[in-house]
């Protein structure tokens, strides 16, 4: 089955959405992290989503899911890199995202998550 | 004036709404719309892509390039065959929803584009046909 890649950096995961996603696919990034936040215990998950060229309504919900099912294993969600145009639409989308925590790229995220497990990566 | 263009595009499964997205956003590229304008369309297009897959149990859409003196857009109609809409009024408010979405897909999408009809008969036939004009 076609799955993206999850990487382990230090303490934290990244995961880097670089393909227009089928369905399908975001709902096995969704089962494949939380298995992989478990079994490594991070404390962090970073989903760069820099490429994505649209979020819809669908992938709106499977980042709100992962960032609760996530909290619920103790670990902190940071999403970002997200293109303004997709931030603009998905407002107009009437996508709030208001429990998921976004940065403007890795670093700042990496930074965030940092922040919040003084200890840095 | 310019030609107008017209193409069917299958809404079977999953990658097809992949591939609808896809040829959406080549056409709309075409047309000089803006990365905003873009993404709107594209992101429009994904919900109903999705509703006629999956409310709609599949079906069909067409897309049209339009080119008139002042404006040029670009007009998708998607059609099914499948249960379709009771309370239309109903399905196009924010937050509605008879299965596991999140209900933004009619309202948002409305909001999304610069026209947008629904018409449905259930069983028989169900159309969303929505447009986004660009000025010239």
């Amino acid at each position: 089955m076609e799955r993206l890649p999850i990487f382990k950096m230090g303490k934290y995961l990244l995961v880097t959405i670089q393909v227009d996603m089928h369905d399908q696919l975001a709902l096995t990034l969704q089962d494949d992290l939380t298995i992989k936040i478990r079994e490594t215990g991070a404390a962090g998950v970073l989903i760069d989503i820099s490429a994505l060229e649209i979020v819809d309504s669908f992938i709106g919900r499977i980042l709100s899911t992962i960032s609760l099912t996530a909290s619920v294993l103790d670990a902190d969600t940071i999403v970002v890199g997200m293109q303004p145009a997709v931030a603009i639409t998905l407002v107009e989308l009437g996508l709030s995202l208001k429990k998921v925590r976004t940065a403007l790229n890795i670093d700042k995220g990496i930074e965030l998550l940092n922040a919040s497990h003084d200890a840095p990566c | 004036m310019l030609e107008h263009q017209s193409e069917t595009k299958p809404i079977a499964c999953e990658t097809d709404i992949v591939q609808v997205r896809r040829r959406v956003r080549e056409l709309a590229i075409a047309l000089k719309f803006s990365l905003i304008e873009q993404t709107k369309v594209v992101t429009a297009t994904s919900e109903i892509a999705r509703n006629t897959l999956i409310y709609g149990n599949g079906g069909e859409v067409v897309l049209e390039v339009l080119h008139e003196p002042t404006r040029c857009g670009l007009k998708l109609t998607f059609i099914d065959h499948g249960p379709g809409i009771v309370d239309l009024e109903q399905a196009l408010t924010d937050h509605f929803t008879s299965g596991k979405g999140l209900g933004l897909g009619l309202g948002g999408s409305k909001r999304l584009m610069s026209e947008f009809e629904i018409s449905s008969q259930p069983y028989l036939e169900t159309r969303v046909m929505m447009i986004r004009w660009r000025n010239k």
